[in-house]
């Protein structure tokens, strides 16, 4: 018979083994899959990691990749730090980069100093918006939030498809439902010559850093925290729980926009309706990884992106489906979530007798 | 009185990681005793019971039960169902019923086969009705749990451990929701079963009902057997030493003055679901230098009251002053502002955040404070200072002040909402169940610290079901029945213990 006991003090070995174990196990368990499909799995996990880490365009792309995932990451992890579960990441983002289009495309002419930061604050704030909708329902109706953001990404992205098809429709795209480019003031600079990797990472690590010390060394973080982990104590407390609730999701769904303007600004280019090949929902995967720190966000973001990014490169070289990138993320998920079981419990074998 | 032995507990040992619950326990029980295990919280009576019915497996150890012959038999341990079929019936201290089922449902449950083509539910009426009558124990058998008191619900459980033949009866903190009449009664049934031939184990921290209704007292600490005697030779100082481990230091209330009002209620009503968070025109006043103690059965009104005082609830009539000006915001914050120092009644659920360190949960009251914040950065190392000084004052111990609020005991939680409502110069405290669930020595020190409070200046209302902590504190003893509270000059707890029931005094 096994027992598990609650392990008193996680040691320091297993807070920092487990993650690294849980990403190996979810390597191991996909191997199945893999052999499964025909290919030898030890090659293909060369050319997987190859695929990542073999010159500086694949990492660059691995961070581009990883950019989205950063931003959308924090803000699963700051909504749910306060309990607060966003679920509508996918649609903030899609209105942050709707915004960033409508400022961002000749409508206003200004140096790069100026728009950069209009631009990223246009799509910030029309994040937060997206996000207002539902915490208002919750706190003032007890709307149940999962619910509200959920639906609202399939609105809100019909929503861009309707203003791709009316009046973001770029005259010169042909009559594809795209939007006009950003203009080159607007744009988000390259990181690296010649790459793709834009600054919208630097937006991303500045955001990941601010979060964290936001929520470690200010009161707001400590709101944040007293809220999440019991609102009944910090109500009593006399924490207004509502505000911090708010305050929460404004500052969430601003994340995702920025996500989003990233995207847009310092990738595509212009706007369609499939600039997101869900960044909104990974970035709750990213979030929980992590589990819920901003700084491991980024760390779970780029190992994520790598999955991605090497899983693809090995699927086109070997010619096994590319769904086996989404297959290491939701095993490497599982695995950590086990993993962080182990980390707090410990299995002790009892003989029966 | 007592015949042969029935149960014998050997050397049992149970350990939960690093914390020994129980260590080497041997106890006997013989036919027709009612033996009492005594002991402060966490000193392993739980634990220990929780072997006999096999919820937990021991790590070493046995447990012995008489067979139909009189032999003693080892029982297969961490089997409930072996336990059952011994006949060992446990009364947990929260009920284990189904809460829309009735009462007769509810002690029929399990006992009959789950796939059975028909139900015997005459035979089994007619079964209970027997034990009902046998034993005095009576409740309504056709009325719905939900619908119950807690008495009946109470009486409930042990018709259905008696409905299964129960031999040995354990009765985990069987008063902790009665009132006096009612656990008066709850003995009187388990003395006449006891006459016939039942075994009784009951646990309990209340020295005078241990003292009043058994005949074998069995002291626990530490996991470990300290003592035991017939309650016919014991003296209750020399069993509180034994529980404590050292004499307790008694509070006394020497007389003061009070000063000026500092609460006032006037014809407040509160309109809640129910009559746990309604109160009914009711009117009274607190002193400086003034006890206010609110005795009552849990769930007329208590929670109602409590969060009018704690700035949690606002009132849907009357009026609220504070030091003589009417109270128009009500808002935990606002209350805090006005120095109301408050000690919730579920100190887990509303008293700290348990994910968050020592440290921080002290100064949660006092986020707006620059002492702890400066332009919205936490000061860290303030806060550090003022825990560390406010642990060593309060006596909180535990991992330290950087180690999450939930892994102190119960009593080392509520010394850290002492230190934290304290340490504020409350002028009002407001002290709801403020020793429930807590060791001798927490709860003295509780006591002392609203004393001290008192002697400072401030006015304390103290919200209690235990009347004898009512009786020890209080300079005014109201009693809260249905929403509605009298005042009360009488000291005698036949009296009071009547009021709290809703009779008229």
């Amino acid at each position: 018979m096994i027992r598990i006991e609650p392990r008193t003090a996680p040691s320091r070995a297993i807070t920092l083994g487990v993650p690294v174990l849980a990403a190996l196990a979810a390597l191991a368990l996909a191997a199945i899959p893999l052999a499964l499909a025909g290919a030898d799995v030890l090659g293909a996990y060369v050319l997987m990691a190859r695929g990542v880490f073999g010159s500086v365009f694949t990492m660059t792309e691995t961070l581009t990749r990883a950019t989205p995932l950063i931003l959308t990451g924090l803000a699963a992890a700051i909504a749910f730090r306060a309990k607060l579960w966003n679920i509508g990441a996918e649609g903030q983002l899609y209105l942050g980069a709707l915004a960033a289009v409508a400022v961002g495309t000749g409508a206003i002419d200004a140096p790069p100093m100026v728009l950069v930061p209009l631009v990223l604050l246009a799509g910030a704030l029309a994040g937060a918006l997206a996000m207002a909708g539902p915490a208002v329902l919750k706190i003032r109706f007890g709307a149940d939030e999962v619910v509200t953001t959920l639906l609202l990404n399939f609105i809100i992205l019909i929503f861009v498809q309707m203003m791709l098809e009316g009046p973001f429709k770029d005259p010169m795209g042909l009559g594809w439902p795209q939007s006009e480019p950003i203009v080159d003031n607007a744009a988000l600079p390259p990181l690296v010559p010649r790459m793709r990797l834009h600054a919208g990472l630097i937006v991303g690590l500045v955001c990941a850093l601010v979060a964290h010390v936001a929520l470690a060394r200010t009161v707001w973080g400590y709101k944040i925290r007293a809220v999440g982990e019991n609102a009944a104590a910090a109500r009593h407390a006399g924490i207004a729980v509502p505000r911090v609730l708010m305050g929460a999701a404004l500052i969430s769904g601003a994340l995702a926009g920025l996500a989003g303007v990233g995207e847009v600004a310092g990738l595509k280019g212009y706007l369609t309706a499939d600039l997101s090949p869900g960044y909104g929902y990974a970035g709750i995967v990213v979030a929980m990884l992590a589990g819920l720190s901003p700084l491991d966000v980024v760390v779970s973001a780029v190992f994520i992106a790598a999955v991605f990014v090497g899983a693809d490169s090995m699927s086109r070289t070997i010619g096994v489906s590319n769904y086996l990138a989404d297959l290491v993320v939701a095993l490497s998920l599982l695995s950590v979530l086990v993993g962080g079981f182990v980390a707090r419990y410990r299995m002790v074998w009892v003989r029966r007798g | 009185m007592t015949g042969e032995p029935i149960l014998s507990l050997r050397g049992l040992t149970k350990r939960f990681g690093p914390v020994l619950a129980n260590q080497d326990v041997d106890l006997d029980l013989h036919r027709g005793e009612i033996l009492a295990l005594l002991g402060e919280n966490g000193a392993g009576k739980t634990t220990l019971m929780n072997m006999l019915f096999g919820h937990y497996l021991p790590d070493r150890g046995e447990v012995l039960v008489a067979d139909a012959e009189g032999q003693l038999q080892p029982l297969p341990l961490g089997h409930p169902q072996a336990a059952l079929e011994a006949g060992i019936g446990m009364v947990h201290q929260h009920f284990t019923l189904a809460e829309n089922l009735s009462a007769i449902d509810n002690i029929l449950l399990g006992a009959e086969p789950l796939l059975a083509l028909r139900r015997h539910r005459g035979a089994a009426l007619a079964k209970v009705e027997g034990i009902m009558a046998e034993t005095g124990l009576g409740a309504p058998l056709g009325e719905v749990v939900g619908r119950l008191s807690v008495g009946e619900r109470q009486r409930v459980e042990i018709l259905k451990a008696l409905y299964r033949d129960a031999r040995i009866l354990v009765l985990d903190e069987p008063t902790a929701v009665l009132t006096p009449q009612e656990a008066d009664t709850l003995f009187a049934n388990i003395t006449r079963m006891a006459a016939r031939g039942l075994s009784v184990i009951f646990i309990s921290h209340k020295l005078r009902e241990v003292l009043a209704f058994s005949n074998r007292i069995m002291v626990l600490r530490g996991g470990r057997v300290v003592g035991g005697m017939m309650t016919a030779e014991a003296a209750e100082r020399s069993i509180a030493r034994l529980m404590v481990g050292e004499d307790t230091a008694q509070s006394t209330r020497d007389p003061v003055e009070p000063g000026a009002p500092v609460l006032a209620l006037r014809d407040v009503s509160i309109a809640g679901h129910g009559v746990r968070d309604s109160l009914e025109h009711i009117s009274l006043s607190v002193h400086a230098r003034e006890i206010v103690g609110i005795a009552g059965v849990s769930g007329n009104g208590q929670t109602a009251l409590a969060g009018l005082i704690s700035g949690l609830a606002e009132p849907d009539a009357g009026t609220v002053e504070m030091e003589g000006v009417a109270v128009t915001d009500f808002s935990p914050m606002a209350f805090i502002r006005r120095r109301v120092g408050r000690i919730p009644e579920d100190r887990h659920r509303d008293g700290v955040v348990g994910a968050m360190t020592v440290a921080e949960n002290l100064v949660i009251e006092r986020l707006d404070d620059p002492v702890i914040q400066h332009r919205g950065f936490l000061k860290r190392n303030a806060i550090r200072s003022h825990a560390e000084e406010a642990v060593r004052k309060y006596d909180v111990r535990g991992p330290g002040i950087d180690a999450p609020a939930r892994l102190l005991s119960g009593g080392n939680i509520q010394k850290l909402i002492l230190a934290r409502v304290f340490e504020q110069k409350p002028r009002l405290i407001l002290a709801n169940q403020p020793t429930r669930g807590l060791d001798l020595g927490a709860a003295s020190e509780v006591g002392r610290r609203l004393l001290q409070a008192r002697a400072r200046g401030a006015g304390v209302v103290l919200i209690s079901e235990d009347l004898d902590e009512i009786l020890a504190l209080s300079d005014r003893i109201l009693v809260i029945h249905d929403g509605e509270v009298r005042e009360t000059t009488t000291r005698d707890r036949e009296a009071i213990g009547l009021m709290m029931a809703g009779e008229a005094a």
